[in-house]
């Protein structure tokens, strides 16, 4: 971690520390909402059709889980996508055209390099904020089956740099925002939607069952959920870490690519 | 090698290029330690390209440059740990306040906290904001705002300090506290690199300068000798009303000079503007407004490009 970059970082941390109260609010709230309605409320209507919509025969490892148990993880997974999208497209906007503060950076000794680095470690650290208090909300909910749940966490963590770097790295071409709208529209919600989050997709017909396990975001469902769960098989783990982790570090890559572009010119 | 070179800035066939467009072509010029330096020309002309490049932000497409003895290609962060920018745009953080503003900036550099906390009181005085340091930036008005990006480019100690028409947008009384300011930092031996689109501008602050005109240099020297070499001592201006204009003919020609005829009035170029206004008078003419000022910046302009500075 070079110098440079932390204090990209302190800059970031800085700017947060006006608003962290209101983010901390909304973080436990929003999952308390979520749960509430879809894992209890949906959730009974679910369980008491025997959990056939959540698994059924063809989806072994969802056996005798709470239909709430099933979502928590797979929606935790979503949220740091959503977290990791959210933070990726407008705030770098932001820092390229709005109030530039990237160009005051770069004046500076600060490399387009320390810039990605230290606006990602910080991403990282909302990520990690939001995604422990959603963990927090599952377990008052008591949705959690064992303490290996926790490790969950770290896999959410991982599934929304996955999207965070490659995000940054395309919001750095954009130069404006109507681009994100399409992204959300036709990228985040979609994959919100039909990765697994809600329901296994097994339920999914032949061909987008295959689309959904070639997406991003099912193999951070598939991995926070086989986590929390304790149905984890090393082979498809493995699979998804190499997955996410390799979409992290492409992404990291193309981002120190697109911001050297539009930095120095 | 460039280490020998006592130029704090030696630009030698200096040129950028984007895809077909060149915005920068071929220049060269030294700046002196000490010295307050100006690039003037009309918007487009290549100034805040060459100031990019200076400020190692932008990769030279060809030709020779140094600044501070050192090569931007291979030492842009060392370069840039040493020298003070004012962009032309803002870059400041709205959501900040004023003091963090020059904090944070304080910590690109990797100054210390200790070190940042006693300098950003300095400049807060030296730049009249320490009633507003716990202020939002957002609602400063522009001059404020423009003192700010100038004491945050302070904030390391600056060798050099390149500034990016400083004053553009700000209304008289901003610009002349602008001025003092920066009067007061080349007093103090900084050396101030400034581009401007306005003659008083250049006039007041500027040693020596260039007129840049379609990405190339036309003319360099201090302002007085680029007024002596290029322009008459004084200038007759006259306007006429709405169509006599066009009605004239060469009935001025022999009046100075050299006589412009700009859209709105005519401007005689002579030493003697009076005995011009007298002849024009006897001959009939009754022009609406008759004035007799000194040359400027602004006819140094319009005899190298024939344009006018601000169109």
């Amino acid at each position: 971690m070079s110098a440079p970059a932390v204090r990209v970082l302190e800059h970031e941390l800085l700017v947060y520390r006006r608003v962290w109260r209101g983010s901390i609010v909304s973080s436990f709230l929003s999952p308390v909402l979520f749960l509430a309605a879809m894992g209890v409320g949906l959730g009974s209507l679910v369980d008491a059709n025997g959990g056939a919509a959540a698994g059924g025969a063809s989806g072994a490892a969802l056996v005798g889980v709470s239909y709430l148990a099933f979502l928590a993880p797979g929606l935790l997974a979503s949220t740091a996508m959503q977290t990791a999208a959210g933070e990726s497209t407008f705030p770098i906007m932001g820092g390229l055209v709005w109030d530039k503060s990237f160009h005051g950076m770069i004046a500076t000794p600060i490399l387009p390099a320390d810039v990605v680095v230290g606006k990602l470690i910080y991403i990282g650290m909302r990520l990690l904020l939001v995604v422990g208090l959603f963990f927090l909300v599952t377990v008052l909910f008591g949705a959690v089956t064992g303490p290996g749940a926790i490790l969950a966490v770290p896999a959410a963590l991982l599934t929304g740099l996955a999207f965070a770097a490659p995000i940054a790295a395309y919001s750095a071409t954009q130069r404006d925002p109507n681009g994100f709208n399409a992204l959300f529209r036709f990228g985040v919600i979609p994959l919100f939607l039909f990765s697994g989050t809600f329901f296994p997709i097994e339920q999914l017909p032949d061909l987008l069952q295959l689309v959904a396990k070639v997406t991003p975001l099912w193999h951070g469902v598939d991995l926070c959920r086989s986590l929390a769960l304790g149905t984890a098989e090393p082979g498809l783990t493995l699979v998804h870490l190499v997955y996410l982790g390799s979409m992290t570090a492409l992404g990291v890559a193309a981002a120190f690519v697109t911001f050297q572009r539009r930095l120095v010119k | 090698m460039a280490t020998a070179n006592p130029s704090l800035i030696h630009a030698r066939g200096l040129t950028k290029k984007f895809g077909g467009l060149t915005a920068v072509d071929a220049i060269d010029f030294d700046v002196a330690p000490g010295e307050s330096f100006g690039f003037l020309g009309p918007n487009g002309a290549g100034k805040t390209s060459a100031m990019r490049m200076i400020a190692c932000v932008s990769p030279v497409t060809s030709g020779e440059l140094s600044v501070l003895g050192m090569d931007p290609q291979a030492d842009g962060p060392r370069i840039r740990a040493r020298i003070g920018v004012v962009p032309q745009q803002d870059t400041l953080d709205m959501e900040l306040t004023v003091r963090d503003n020059l904090s944070i900036y304080g910590r690109y550099f990797g100054l210390s906290r200790a070190v940042i906390r006693q300098r950003v009181d300095e400049l807060l005085d030296f730049v009249q904001l320490t009633e507003r340091s716990g202020d939002q930036v957002e609602p400063l008005s522009g001059g404020m705002k423009r003192r700010l990006t100038i004491a945050r480019s302070l904030v390391n100690e600056p060798d050099l300090l390149l500034l990016d028409e400083p004053t553009t947008g700000l209304d008289p009384q901003a610009r002349h506290l602008l001025w003092d300011r920066l009067y007061r930092l080349k007093q103090k031996g900084v050396t101030l690199v400034l581009t401007t689109h306005y003659m008083d501008e250049a006039e007041q602050l500027c040693d020596r300068l260039v007129v840049m005109d379609k990405a190339k240099i036309v003319a360099e020297g201090s302002p007085r000798q680029l007024i002596e070499e290029h322009s008459t001592r004084e200038v007759l201006e006259m306007r006429f009303p709405v169509g006599v204009q066009e009605t004239l003919g060469g009935q001025l020609d022999d009046l100075g000079d050299r006589v412009e005829h700009l859209p709105d009035r005519v401007l005689v170029y002579t030493d003697d503007g009076d005995g011009a206004a007298t002849i024009a008078h006897e001959r009939g003419l009754r022009p609406e407004m008759v004035l007799v000022r000194r040359s400027s910046l602004e006819d140094v302009f319009l005899r190298l490009t024939g344009r006018s500075l601000v169109d």
